[in-house]
């Protein structure tokens, strides 16, 4: 099976911290790390490659530090990895992430399956991982749980979580599935997976290399316009209820009706 | 934090790096639940499997990666900063495994240490007896040539990973009346008729590790089993044993530090008469005894290691003191380490209990620290007999 892993480097989430004036996140002495959900999609491909053989390919678009993120993914035991690279796609909404992520990919070749975490914790938006199957023209199983290989790795069975319970779909191949933290377990890296990655020349592609069109790639073919962004604060009253449990309720019914909410 | 530079090669770093992410991400979450539970910690073995962890020190022609002790010892020192009863089950294939690397033949090699070293079978090595503990020379055990076969009988007493593993290299007596040298080292694999496991035995520390007898009862193995020559069983043993101890050592830094981890940042943050308890001095001195004898274990132990890896051949003295330092201050580090933490340092919700009811057996096993010193009182003897 050839699969691609599509993954994401994020500001590290336990370090990161904001410009209360400016309503940006302070990047500076902030480690980058892979997205959360990414380490499951690089799972879901390694534990697929090593029940039916095949390829695991990583790739991801941002700066040349992304490269971190690729050979962090081959010490894991990914096969092989590329970052996409260029100043012109600076400023990319979703939009324009799938659409260069899609040349990319048809840059790279044919895939059975394009695997993506559910969302990147930074953007929260799940928006690349659909609109990049709609790019590639296959189709998209959202939030994954279960993944079963059927009829020799031409179909998967799924179990895709729902805001009211679970939805068991099967899925021809080619397709693109996001994947929830729940599906697996994310593996160690091993140490030759580590010796590897160190020797490993990671290739970055521009926007040249993948012939993407600059009008379509960056902020030029973003049209999510960013109007304003603020940190939230969290001055709200507070106040912690002891005793029993019975007692606490008793305590938050006492102060439901005091403000006329009961 | 300003750290000694141990100048490590930068493949000994990513062993350090690996190695502290694993105790970190998988070790340090269950850690108390597998002591409380006495659970075999499966899934971290195969984590570590995962991470080719078990073929560090195998050579590559064995499907290893041709690492040495100092390798071995940067790994279990930092797994043991997490737990030293999981540390010590990996630790103790590779005791189990140092017969075979040492003293097997290419056959032998062969059709053992690929599986070790993908860590898809776990070694144990069975040396002690009920009567045969520190004496190692009163071993009971027989093994008797039948024909084709040799016949075990006997009874290997608090085997690690006993039940567990699925070779075992034995020491048995071939020949009673030559003491010492009428004992012979074999390979015991799980399943071998008349090969089974007693019980498993409840302990202070270590929980998550385990401990059990093994039983001969004419337990018929192919005369191929032997490993080395009869009567080499003994000196198979000892320098088994010479070759792991550095590793022990390395456990008791690890277990220090994190002790030291756990002191300082609870020391920092204990706010007794109006300010945190790390501004009395009483504190500070205990913590920077803690620290110093650390950093004194630790560039000993590296310093021993490395002195085997370059080949010096009579290294006894030597192993002897990195396992016998190291571990007597990580009894002292972790029960100092109870203490700053005072009440809560005795309590089960803080992890520095069980590092002290673990470092207990760091003393104790793969030689006690009496024994240790006597090996360096004798070396010192016979070194100084040359000298004149």
């Amino acid at each position: 099976m050839k699969i691609a892993v599509c993954i994401k480097q994020v500001p590290d989430a336990s370090t990161v911290r904001f410009d209360k004036e400016k309503g940006t996140l302070v990047r500076e002495g902030v480690e980058s790390v892979i997205n959360p959900f990414d380490y499951n999609a690089i799972e879901a491909g390694l534990a697929l490659k090593d029940q039916v053989g095949g390829e695991v390919s990583v790739l991801t678009m941002g700066p040349p530090q992304a490269q971190d993120a690729i050979r962090e993914a081959i010490s894991l035991g990914v096969d092989n990895g590329i970052v996409v690279s260029d100043r012109a796609f600076a400023g990319a909404d979703t939009l324009a992430t799938t659409y260069t992520l899609a040349k990319a990919i048809n840059k790279l070749g044919e895939f059975d399956l394009v695997i993506c975490g559910k969302q990147a914790v930074d953007g929260d938006t799940a928006q690349v991982g659909p609109g990049l199957a709609v790019r590639l023209g296959i189709p998209c199983v959202t939030c994954v749980d279960e993944l079963e290989v059927l009829e020799d790795g031409r179909k998967l069975r799924l179990k895709r979580m729902c805001e009211q319970g679970y939805d068991i779909v099967e899925v021809e191949l080619p397709a693109l599935i996001t994947v929830l933290a729940s599906l697996n377990t994310p593996r160690v890296p091993s140490l030759k997976g580590k010796m590897r990655a160190k020797k490993t020349d990671i290739p970055m592609l521009s926007a040249e290399d993948i012939g993407a069109e600059t009008s379509k790639v960056g902020l030029a073919g973003s049209p999510t316009q960013v109007a304003t962004t603020t940190v939230p604060t969290f001055d709200a009253k507070r106040e912690m209820l002891e005793g029993e449990p019975e007692e606490q309720v008793d305590a938050l019914i006492g102060k439901l009706k005091e403000a006329g909410i009961l | 934090m300003s750290k000694v530079n141990y100048f490590l090669t930068e493949e000994q770093e990513m062993i350090v790096d690996l190695t502290r992410q694993i105790t970190e991400e998988k070790i340090i979450p269950v850690r108390a639940e597998l002591d409380r539970n006495e659970a075999f910690p499966w899934d971290i073995m195969k984590d570590l499997a995962q991470a080719d962890l078990f073929a560090l020190y195998i050579p590559e022609e064995y499907g290893g990666l041709g690492g040495g002790t100092m390798e071995n010892c940067l790994a279990v020192e930092q797994l043991a900063r997490g737990c030293i009863a999981v540390t010590t089950t990996f630790a103790a294939s590779a005791l189990g495994g140092y017969p075979i690397l040492l003293f097997g033949t290419d056959e032998q090699k062969q059709k053992y240490l690929p599986d070790v070293a993908a860590g898809k079978k776990l070694v144990a090595f069975g040396l002690t007896e009920a009567n045969a503990g520190s004496d190692a020379a009163g071993i009971q055990c027989t093994a008797v040539e039948d024909g084709d076969y040799w016949v075990l009988n006997g009874t290997k007493q608090w085997i690690t990973s006993g039940g567990e593993a699925e070779i075992y290299t034995i020491i048995a007596m071939t020949d009673r009346n030559k003491g010492a040298r009428g004992a012979t080292a074999f390979i015991v694999e799980k399943g071998d008729e008349g090969f089974s496991f007693g019980k498993k035995e409840k302990k202070m520390g270590l929980r998550a590790s385990s401990t059990r007898e093994l039983v001969f009862n004419d337990c018929r193995i192919p005369k191929d089993r032997i490993l080395g020559r009869r009567g080499q069983g003994f000196i198979i043993a000892m320098r088994t044993l010479d070759l792991a101890r550095p590793g022990i050592g390395a456990i008791g830094v690890g277990l220090a530090q994190a002790a030291l981890d756990e002191s300082v940042k609870y020391a920092r943050q204990r706010v007794q008469f109006g300010q945190p308890i790390i501004s009395f001095q009483a504190i500070q001195h205990m913590l920077a005894d803690m620290a110093t004898s650390i950093e004194a274990a630790r560039a000993l132990v590296y310093a021993v290691a490395r002195t085997i890896d370059a080949g010096e051949k009579n290294f006894s003295k030597l192993s002897a003191m990195a396992k016998l330092f190291p571990t007597d201050v990580a009894m002292k580090v972790t029960t100092d380490a109870v203490q700053i933490l005072g009440g809560y340092g005795y309590m089960q919700d803080y992890p520095v209990e069980k590092m002290m009811r673990d470092a207990k057996i760091l003393q104790i096993y793969e030689g006690t620290n009496q024994i240790q010193r006597n090996v360096i009182g004798q070396a010192l003897n016979k070194e100084y007999a040359k000298v004149g």
